[in-house]
């Protein structure tokens, strides 16, 4: 019997739906609290700090010694840049912390904070992408004085011919606005010291314990050893939670200071300006079309807003090197010529955001194609099927090899599922009747699993990418598996243990998966990527095969059977062909309590394994139909449909979560989402009122088909998932509501695309 | 600083006698002073709706009453939504349809469907959604929570 592919209800389920989860701000009962003082000023020289009398309070002055944050790329355009964990003499955004507050509970501490009176000397900020790159810029750090940071080039010997021989040469101007990851649990993080050891504690809501313990030892100078770091129950990251923060390494500096235990849970506010953000883009692309449709190639400008800081350990590197290696996408064009910088402004840190730079990539091909095939009079279906790769593996023009897909068939599944000609009839009558319904095509693959080889060749310091697992079963033949991926709403726990189950035929519920405490688990990269099943799967499947081929063993001599005759099954090893057989728990007692009779067999039964893989792309199609109000700008969707493959799925119910959960995030990046800057650099968004996240009215039914393509570059054969929704969605909407206004001739390359910029548009074309 | 008041909060059939500041909210109080961490805070602006506890019966948000304001009532939270070891249905359906997935959000939910539903078990669809709509979820896309708030609701009417 197998448990993969089966929608088994979730391992974690039972303790979270009684409210008995343990997230952080839960274990932060008797804890002091902390607070930060933030710059109100986006760009500034600290004049003064005034402290008042009677509160425990520090600033960059008390930190002597300890460093700051510099993340390294070994890259000859990268600069680096340090981020200083309070700031000391000026400040780069609105939203740095400036001081820490310590006080008994959170209000107090509040009180405290509100009489720090930080006073700063304004200078001319720099908000703006563009804006930044201009003569004249103000600088947001001195060594980098055109506020470049990372500049990646690449371009393939054939380009300008292709760029000449082109019937179709369609330049658009895309411009993705500033989106956050919005955890509905904001950061936050427990320092418990230990008096006796002087060891810390630090429970935090984070996607990378391992990476968190390193990097806050490093900036402290003190061992790993004496730091244990424990990501409870996480709620929600999406990337957001991957990076380490000044706040963390304080809490830890300040714990061993006051020896005391210490909290600080984040308030959306500070979630909202101070965290990090992403998708600040602004991409200029040129697609050569010859007369056919066929795409010949594509050149790129692509400026990536980064922040005023680079996040450790991925770099500001992260969005416009993706955004340079996977811009090409599932199209089988061979010549690529692009410039992708990374840009510093006085803004909230960028740092990974579900999907990666891949929503504006898809964004710009797929309104690339759209835009082709109204120019060449084809048909938007056609144009992507005459362009789309369907060899594989296949090379890109940046050297990626996708492994085995089905971009084309996803893409005509999706097609079937929408019944477009019967759609193309219906969208004309009601053009005529005044009502503006539209049909949107996104087609997208996503890189997914890949381990050390792909951050290697970005030039990372540190080079994440393998998990390393280690899987043991008890004397009564329950399993422990001690990862490092560091699940955090994903449903890994129970992913994985139906994974272990089908290679040591024991029952899912017998197999614990152990997360995200840097004391209980082997070093890991934590959950990012959409590379935990993949990876960390790849690693259990492995080290439970260890054990497997243990009880193997021990069942041939207790059954007295040839070898590699045996089964694990229905929680017993069978000899094959025979009635004989014997429960797993008797095997595994004996493998502990008998063992001199098993010879070549070692005791007991503990395994390990690691897996890097170098990556596996799983792709898929989304179609939806959207209908506009042109008096209001309100766009509605009234279907969406994704038809994806990602191989095997272990736990399809899981799958088609992530799914729906990403294409929500899509949809609210298409139309609702945005972290608004005024011109002095205040965020003006910093409540969920303001940034408009979507609530149930906003979401439609979403219909999910799925291909199963089995590729040999995941030993599981099952790929990622977890980014898809999110990268196709965007895409897939707008190119819905430009079709939706073909009666108007209007093109849309800004997202989201709100009700008043729809308005705009409509009421453009109107006046010319 | 301001001087502390004694209270005592009746929850899930307890009581709780506490002394807070007249500024600290319910849900502090239910958080720090009872020790009811089921109760989540997603924004404290009242947008959310993770801190959503059911007082006299009626959903409202912990974060934007008082616990002061709350010493008359009763109170109920997401850990008085099962009896015993028996998953309440919505905690049940919630489950099996895969409703939740960082799980953050979900105490809220529950507790908002579970007050929806006891007022009006006959809810259509589009009431559920209007009603659901008042409360944030940022993993699931919503499709499974009404799913199983229409499970659950099923349910409750037998």
């Amino acid at each position: 019997m197998s448990w993969v592919g089966r929608s088994l209800p979730r391992l974690e389920d039972p303790t979270l739906v009684r409210g008995a989860g343990n997230y952080v701000a839960d274990v932060a009962r008797g804890a002091a609290s902390v607070r930060f003082v933030r710059s109100p000023v986006a760009s500034g020289t600290i004049v003064g700090i005034e402290k008042p009398e009677d509160g425990i309070v520090f600033t960059a002055a008390d930190l002597d010694g300890v460093k700051g944050i510099k993340p390294i790329l070994h890259r000859p355009d990268y600069v680096p840049v340090e981020q200083p964990l309070l700031a000391r003499d000026r400040v780069v955004f609105a939203g740095q912390a400036v001081a820490v507050v310590v006080a008994d509970d959170h209000a107090a501490a509040e009180d405290v904070a509100e009489q720090v009176f930080v006073d700063i000397e304004p200078v001319d900020a720099t908000l703006d992408v563009d804006l930044a790159l201009e003569d004249g810029a103000p600088v947001v750090h001195e060594q980098a004085p055109g506020n470049v940071l990372v500049e990646g080039k690449v371009r393939t010997a054939g380009l300008d011919s292709a760029l000449e021989q082109a019937t179709a040469k369609i330049t658009i101007e895309v411009r993705s606005r500033r989106q956050a990851a919005m955890p509905l649990e904001t950061r936050g993080g427990v320092a418990q010291y230990d008096r006796v050891t002087g060891r810390v504690t630090l429970f935090a809501s984070v996607q990378m314990p391992h990476m968190l313990r390193t990097g806050i030892a490093d900036v402290l100078g003190i061992a790993e050893a004496d730091l244990r770091v424990v990501a409870p129950d996480v709620g929600g990251g999406f990337g957001q939670k991957m990076s380490l923060f000044p706040e963390y390494v304080i809490l830890v500096w300040l714990a061993k200071r006051l020896k005391r235990d210490l909290a600080w849970i984040e308030d959306r506010r500070e979630n909202l300006m101070a965290s990090t953000h992403s998708r600040d883009q602004a991409f200029t692309v040129t697609g050569a079309f010859a007369s056919d449709g066929k795409l010949l190639g594509v050149e790129a400008d692509m400026r990536s807003n980064v922040g005023a800081f680079s996040c450790y350990p991925v770099t500001c590197g992260v969005e416009p090197l993706m955004a340079l290696a996977e811009l090409p996408g599932p199209y089988a064009f061979k010549e690529y010529g692009a410039r992708s910088r990374g840009v510093t402004t006085n803004t909230c840190m960028m740092a990974p955001y579900r999907g990666v730079s891949r929503p504006t990539l898809t964004f710009s091909m797929e309104r690339l194609m759209d835009a082709a095939a109204r120019r060449l009079g084809i048909d938007p279906v056609e144009i992507r099927r005459r362009n789309l790769v369907d060899t594989f593996p296949h090379r890109s023009p940046t050297g990626l090899v996708y492994d085995e897909g089905s971009y084309r068939a996803t893409m005509e599944a999706a097609v079937a599922a929408i019944d477009l000609p019967a759609f193309r009839e219906r969208q004309s009558k009601e053009w005529e009747r005044g009502r503006y319904l539209g049909f949107g095509l996104s087609v997208f693959n996503e890189r997914t699993g890949y381990g050390t080889p792909a951050y290697a060749a970005r030039g990372m310091e540190i080079v994440p990418g393998y998990e390393i697992v280690d899987c043991s079963m008890d004397p009564s033949g329950h399993v422990n598996v001690r990862i490092g991926s560091s699940p955090h709403g994903q449903g890994l726990k129970t992913s994985l243990a139906q994974l272990v189950a089908d290679e040591l035929g024991v029952i899912p519920q017998n197999v614990r998966i152990i997360a995200g405490d840097t004391d209980a688990t082997p070093y890991g990269w934590g959950t990012f990527a959409s590379r935990s099943l993949v990876i960390g799967g790849g690693a259990c499947k492995l080290a439970a095969a260890k054990i497997a081929v243990k009880l193997k063993a021990i069942a041939t001599t207790l059954l007295e059977s040839e070898a590699d005759n045996i089964d694990l099954d229905d929680g017993l090893a069978k000899v094959r062909n025979s009635n004989k057989s014997m429960p797993i728990p008797e095997l595994a007692r004996a493998a502990y309590h008998q063992s001199h009779k098993f010879a070549g067999v070692s005791p007991g039964l503990h395994e390990n394994a690691v897996y890097d893989p170098a990556g596996t792309f799983s792709n898929a199609c989304h179609a939806s139909i959207v209908e506009v109000d042109i008096g209001t700008g309100r766009v509605k969707i009234e279907r969406f449909v994704v038809a994806e493959d990602a191989g095997i799925l272990v736990n399809p119910m899981i799958v088609d979560g992530q799914i729906c959960g990403g294409v929500a995030q899509g949809i609210a990046n298409a139309l609702y989402e945005e972290i608004v800057y005024d011109e002095v650099g205040n965020c003006l968004t910093t409540s969920l009122a303001d940034f408009l996240p979507p609530t149930i009215s906003e979401i439609p039914t979403i219909e999910i088909l799925h291909g199963c393509t089995l590729s040999d570059a995941t030993i599981t054969k099952a790929k990622g998932v977890g980014e898809g929704g999110l990268i196709g969605a965007p895409a897939c909407v707008i190119n819905a509501i430009v079709d939706a206004l073909t009666p108007f001739g209007i093109e849309i390359f800004e997202m989201p695309a709100t009700p008043q910029r729809i308005l705009d548009h409509i009421r453009g074309k109107r006046k010319t | 600083m301001t001087d502390k008041v004694s209270i005592v909060l009746q929850v899930n059939g307890s009581s709780y006698p506490v002394s807070v500041e007249p500024r600290r909210s319910l849900a502090d109080a239910l958080r720090e002073d009872c020790g009811l961490t089921g109760t989540h805070l997603g924004c404290e602006h009242g947008v959310c709706g993770a801190c959503t506890v059911l007082v006299d019966g009626k959903p409202v948000r912990a974060c934007l009453m008082f616990a002061v304001q709350a010493s008359d009532v009763e109170i109920r939270t997401v850990e008085g939504l099962a009896k015993g070891d028996e998953l309440h249905p919505l905690q049940k359906q919630f489950w099996e349809n895969h409703g939740l997935q960082c799980g953050f959000c979900t105490p809220g939910f529950l507790m908002l469907a579970a007050g929806a539903l006891e007022a009006d078990p006959d809810m259509t669809e589009d009431e559920l959604r209007e009603v659901l709509s008042s409360n944030l979820c940022r993993c699931t896309g919503y499709q499974n929570i009404i799913k199983a708030v229409k499970l659950a609701a099923a349910e409750m009417r037998k």
